[in-house]
């Protein structure tokens, strides 16, 4: 049992007024640990919302620094913050936005080698990331932990998510393989709206939030999609492939992989 | 005449027709970057030319979404 101070019964009242939350689920929130990798479009609302709900421990893994181009969509970084490495920057305004949280910054790019190290201290992993790789290296070191998680993939003007608990459909039941490079629309070609990714953090969060207290269903065995374009809004029944070669029958893949494949701001930073 | 349900929306197919041909008739630029779904199973790539498509089918092309490459 947790015991509230005055001033944090007041700063979760919206959370503890909540019937479904209360002061018990506010404690499962305060006790969580969440990762969230990437801190650039989808990471900045996460991160936000987590903080803002007193997640106690977040922990944000990126191994990029804030640049201009960055601001269009990721808001947890300033204008004063370009240069500086994007975890810096995250951590520093969760930490004024809520002391509470506990912030764990990894200023580095999630590997096949180190992936399972840091994934296996949370509670709940979030996708913030903006390629392939690091998607379905999410994704396997996940299912092989056991770890609850948040797909988010953003594209123009189009958002998908799912939620992935041990047993529900994987990320790789519905993508077996990531897409040959060359198909991979460039960074220049791909571009995005960047409230898309306002729209789809803020739903991972929700997602982060109601697997912590356990309130409601989850996006599990589901893919949510949807365009801002038309404002469609639909969700796809999927389910667990017995062919997937991550968690079905006979699974081909045990041990976790280091696709290759440029992220954007990698190439990018090239660039610079 | 088949009526196939293809993300959600209703699609009349005149003649037979398999997945791949779906592929096909619905424009589908880039294939490489599309998932397929029937009736709520993952359809492996080498099979979309053998997969015959019959009344009632639920069809959902899942886009992979993930950024850009450099
Ligand atoms: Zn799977």
């Amino acid at each position: 049992m947790m015991d509230f101070t005055e001033e944090q019964v007041n700063r979760y009242s919206r959370h503890i007024l909540l019937q479904d939350v209360g002061v018990e689920g506010q404690e499962k929130i305060s006790k969580g640990k969440v990762l969230v990798v990437g801190a650039g479009g989808l990471g900045a609302p996460v991160a936000f919302y987590l903080a803002a709900a007193g997640v106690g421990a977040i922990g944000i893994i990126d191994g990029d620094v804030v640049d201009l181009s960055n601001l269009q969509r990721q808001i947890i970084h300033f204008t004063e913050d370009v240069g500086r490495p994007k975890v810096a920057s995250a951590k520093e305004k969760i930490s004024r936005l809520n002391p509470d949280v506990q912030v764990t910054t990894y200023q580095t790019l999630l590997t096949a080698e180190n992936a399972l190290e840091i994934i296996r201290d949370y509670d709940f992993v979030v996708d913030g990331t903006d390629n392939f790789p690091v998607k379905f290296l999410i994704n396997d070191a996940c299912v092989m932990l056991k770890k609850p998680f948040s797909h988010g993939g953003i594209l123009r003007f189009d958002g998908q998510t799912l939620t992935y608990v041990p047993e529900s459909a994987c990320y790789r039941c519905l993508f077996h393989a990531p897409p040959p490079p060359n198909a991979v629309p460039t960074c220049s070609q791909a571009g995005v709206l960047g409230a898309i990714a306002g729209m789809l953090g803020t739903i991972q969060a929700a997602e982060a939030l109601k697997y912590l207290t356990g309130v409601g269903e989850l996006l599990t065995n589901k893919l949510l999609t949807f365009n801002a374009k038309t404002m469609d809004f639909r969700t796809i029944k999927t389910k667990r492939s017995d062919k997937c070669p991550v968690c079905g029958a006979h699974p081909t893949i045990t041990q976790l992989i280091d696709y290759e494949q440029a992220a954007c701001d990698i190439s990018d930073r090239k660039k610079h | 005449m088949a009526k196939i349900t293809v993300n959600g929306k209703p699609q009349a197919l005149e003649n037979p027709t398999t997945l791949a041909q779906l592929i096909e008739q619905n424009n589908i630029i880039q294939p490489d970057m599309v998932s397929v779904q029937l009736n709520e199973e993952f359809i492996q790539r080498e099979n979309y030319a053998t997969t015959e498509l019959k009344d009632g089918d639920e069809v959902d092309f899942l886009y992979f979404m993930g950024g850009g490459r450099g």
